[in-house]
């Protein structure tokens, strides 16, 4: 999806704040926030308001765990690799994710329904393994559970033995 | 400058806070329900909406609030009921079935439901309470005294507990004797190092310069901590507080709350509660009347764990990379736009308060001698009782894991416990008579950190750990110091290896002695501390790595590499097929006499199939190294 939108989604977000570089990642989150990822185009409407080198909007872009340089699907999964959740199985949850939507983590499915991230621990270290569904946490999530959780998508696990 | 008595206008406040309050909730029922992210995980919000539907359905007038976390999180959903001539009672693992029940037949009726019932808050004949508990002879509770009883939304409860009088006695002396009544206290700062609160302050306010900024830091990015997090949206108010109370005696004109952006429920709660305490004049220009002022700025952090160190939040607060610089000069002499900066902690904000109001002595008589004060900790992993703990300084690890943690689950062994997330290490049973203060547990090779304690038991793996928190600090530093960034790369592949059974027995000493160098070479302490979980696992539990190099064997059967998932022939009952269904990627099928078997080529190894097996048959083994397989 190319370009006025974009511009004008930014245009809007930048008038609401003063041309300074400490402004810089609020802005991106704001920007990240309304567009759901940050194109190109965005970021050099962003350093052109704040004049400073589109490179470095990008230095700061890519230093950042939270922001995605591509767009995000409908429905947002987040898989914990904190410790605790790590410790009890984390990683199997996040096997489970990828075989499941066939992705790896920081892609998006090719329907663009789903993208899969992880993050570093939401605090909820008692719930492990948690994962995040569309910015609500999950308890205990094992692979039967995601296969429950797409299930309630409208998405079937993969048929189980034809009988 | 002769200072204005604040006093006044703060009775004025609390007045009208508690008439608020009392019009909204006197002689009526108060339902509480524990909505912290903890308690949503757990499904809090259905809980919620059950009482708001049943509460309307009945035409009742009982208000139904959201509430922070009281600590027992291995109880989620937690709900409080305060009943009028009843002492308030929690309730634990509610449902909206037993949402529904309790409305019917508490609040409607006069059965409290004893099943339900997780404790009563106050001792009483009827129900048992908190007190009742063993936990509660070494709890005590200073920081979270509020959490999960007041209203983290509504300003007026926070007041009518206490909340903000510190301050008003604050702002009645001169910033000078504050400094040294938290100097007399021996505050240490609870984000990681230890170091004397008053004495940060004291630098900052000597320091040249105007303005000085004071910043909160809430980016808490220790995985397996949430205590900052619980904090923050169990009593924002009381973070505010302290941060008033500091920057006045630092000398500052702006505050900023650095929070992280994956602790949304906590950015909400702030923002409301600063709104709110700006409609009150508690933030913003002549606080209380007085001639002080300071702004407080929310600033999201973008998920980066060095971003938690202070030089680097503030590069990242001035909208640059997170880049750690070296210090001195430290921030509290040049820090954001090259001002004076105090950095505290969350936790550490949150005790000013409490200090202030009852004094320097009432502190440091908690504790230990030179570590005074409480000790806060997320207890996590295998332990019953997950959740929040507050015990004194010098409180044994022994109680804290099985007096008030209740132990290890299902009568598994316990093995470590790893505290301090990755600047931290783990602990060994040998340990555990530790009493748990600054000093002590640096001298055992942990530290305190920001609070997280994750408890391991016979099933968890140390190597696994140590590569774990290698893969971590890998990803996270930032990439200035060649020791951090090729140091951490090069262990994790040393670690990674042996969790692979690929090591070799001289590897140890290539690991240890990276350690050593990256240690010492690097410039902040995410990569100083970054060998820590590395050596204290290979000081306790070196016959572990000796096994997976020599046999190939993980101890734990938790290498996915070194471990096969087998049925036993014998065991198995062949008109069950639990486990068929159970398995994610139908791996297991039946033989010719209809015994299971799985498929080595396609199993992922993720153990789903190991629980489904009904326990009469138990027929599911791990097996370490996967050649312990018989043949067919
Ligand atoms: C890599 C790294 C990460 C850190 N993360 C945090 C953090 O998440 N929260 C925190 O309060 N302090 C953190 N610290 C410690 C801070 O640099 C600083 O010492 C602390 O905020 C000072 O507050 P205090 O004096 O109240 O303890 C971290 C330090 C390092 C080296
Ligand atoms: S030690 Fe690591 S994280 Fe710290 S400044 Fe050096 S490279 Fe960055
Ligand atoms: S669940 Fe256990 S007993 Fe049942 S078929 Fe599988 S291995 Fe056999
Ligand atoms: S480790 Fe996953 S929520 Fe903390």
């Amino acid at each position: 999806m190319p370009g006025p939108d974009i511009l004008a989604a930014t245009e809007q977000i930048l008038s609401a704040f003063t041309p300074e570089r400490p402004n810089l990642i609020p802005i991106l989150q704001a920007v990240q926030g309304k567009l759901g990822y940050l194109p190109r185009s965005a970021m050099q409407a962003i350093a052109g308001y704040l004049r400073i080198a589109p490179v470095d909007v990008y230095g700061v872009v890519t230093f950042y765990n939270q922001f995605r340089l591509n767009p995000p699907g409908k429905h947002s999964v987040k898989v914990c690799l904190g410790t605790a959740c790590h410790m009890k199985g984390g990683y199997i949850a996040l096997d489970a994710w990828q075989r499941r939507l066939g992705i790896s983590p920081r892609q998006t499915t090719p329907d663009r329904e789903f993208d899969l991230d992880t993050v570093a621990c939401v605090g909820c270290c008692t719930m492990a393994p948690v994962t995040v569904v569309d910015g609500k946490p999950e308890a205990r999530v094992d692979p039967t559970r995601v296969d429950g959780i797409l299930l309630s998508f409208g998405r079937e696990p993969p048929a189980k033995d034809q009988k | 400058m002769n200072p204005i008595n604040p006093a006044p206008a703060f009775r004025e406040l609390r007045d009208k806070a508690g008439a608020k309050l009392r019009r909204l909730k006197d002689g009526k029922t108060v339902i509480m329900v524990g909505a912290a992210t903890c308690g949503r995980a757990a499904g809090a919000l259905d809980v919620l909406r059950a009482f708001r539907d049943e509460v309307k359905k009945h035409n009742l007038d009982c208000p139904v609030i959201e509430v922070g976390c009281l600590g027992h999180c291995y109880a989620e959903p937690l709900v409080i009921i305060g009943k009028p001539g009843w002492p308030p009672v929690a309730y634990g693992y509610v449902n909206p079935v037993i949402a529904e029940r309790l409305v019917n037949e508490f609040i409607l009726g006069d059965n409290p439901c004893p099943e339900f019932v997780l404790a009563a808050l106050a001792p009483n004949d009827l129900l048992p309470s908190f007190q009742d508990f063993p936990r509660a002879r070494y709890e005590r509770k200073i920081i979270l005294q509020n959490c999960g009883l007041i209203d983290p939304s509504d300003i007026n409860d926070s007041i009518a507990n206490g909340g903000y009088s510190a301050l008003a006695k604050a702002l009645a002396l001169p910033p000078q004797k504050i400094i040294a009544e938290i100097q007399k206290s021996g505050l240490r700062g609870r984000g990681g190092a230890g170091f004397p609160a008053g004495q940060k302050w004291q630098a900052c306010r000597d320091a040249q310069g105007t303005p000085k900024y004071l910043i909160c830091n809430a980016d808490e990015g220790d995985p397996g901590a949430f205590v900052d997090r619980a904090l923050l949206e169990s009593d924002p108010h009381g973070i505010i507080e302290g941060m008033l109370i500091a920057g006045y005696a630092a000398g500052a004109d702006r505050g900023y709350i650095y929070v992280r952006a994956e602790y949304p429920l906590a950015v909400e709660r702030l923002q409301i509660a600063l709104r709110q305490a700006e409609d009150y004049h508690l933030i913003g220009s002549h606080i209380l009347g007085t001639d002080y002022s300071l702004e407080i700025t929310l600033f999201q952090g973008s998920g980066a764990f060095v971003c938690g160190e202070e030089t680097a939040l503030i590069a990242s607060l001035a909208g640059q990379p997170g880049l750690p610089r070296y210090r001195p000069p430290y921030p509290a002499v040049k820090g954001l736009f090259g001002q004076p900066t105090v950095v505290n902690n969350v936790k550490t904000l949150a005790y000013v308060p409490r200090i202030m109001a009852n004094g320097a002595d009432w502190f440091r008589g908690i504790g230990a001698a030179d570590s005074p004060g409480t000790a806060v900790f997320a207890l996590a992993g295998k332990i019953v009782n997950t959740g929040m703990v507050e015990v004194p300084m010098g409180t044994t690890l022994r109680r804290i894991i099985y007096d008030v943690g209740s132990g290890i689950p299902k009568g598994k062994k316990f093995k470590a416990v790893q505290i301090g997330g990755p600047s931290g290490g783990c602990l060994p049973e040998s340990a555990l008579d530790l009493p748990v203060d600054f000093d002590s547990l640096q001298n055992a090779g942990a530290i305190m950190g920001s609070g997280g304690m994750v408890v391991c038991d016979e099933d968890d793996c140390m190597v696994e750990m140590a590569r774990y928190f290698l893969e971590f600090t890998r990803r996270e530093s930032c990439g200035k110091c060649t020791f951090c960034r090729l140091g951490t790369r090069q262990m994790l592949e040393i670690l990674t290896d042996f969790t692979l059974g690929q090591g070799k027995l001289a590897d140890l000493a290539i690991l240890e002695k990276l350690a050593g160098e990256v240690g010492a070479g690097s410039l902040c302490a995410l990569g100083r501390t970054a060998p820590n979980p590395i050596l204290t696992t290979l000081r306790y539990f070196r016959n572990e790595y000796e096994e997976h190099i020599t046999l190939g064997r993980c101890p734990a059967l938790m290498c996915r590499h070194l471990i096969a998932y087998y049925i036993l022939p014998d065991k198995c009952e062949r008109s069950c097929d639990a486990c068929v269904g159970a398995c994610t990627v139908e791996a297991i099928s039946p033989d010719k006499k209809r015994i299971k078997v799985i498929d080595p080529e396609k199993c992922v190894k993720c153990g789903t199939c190991l629980p489904a097996c009904p326990p009469q048959y138990n027929a599911i083994v791990k097996l370490s190294p996967p050649s312990e397989v018989p043949c067919k």
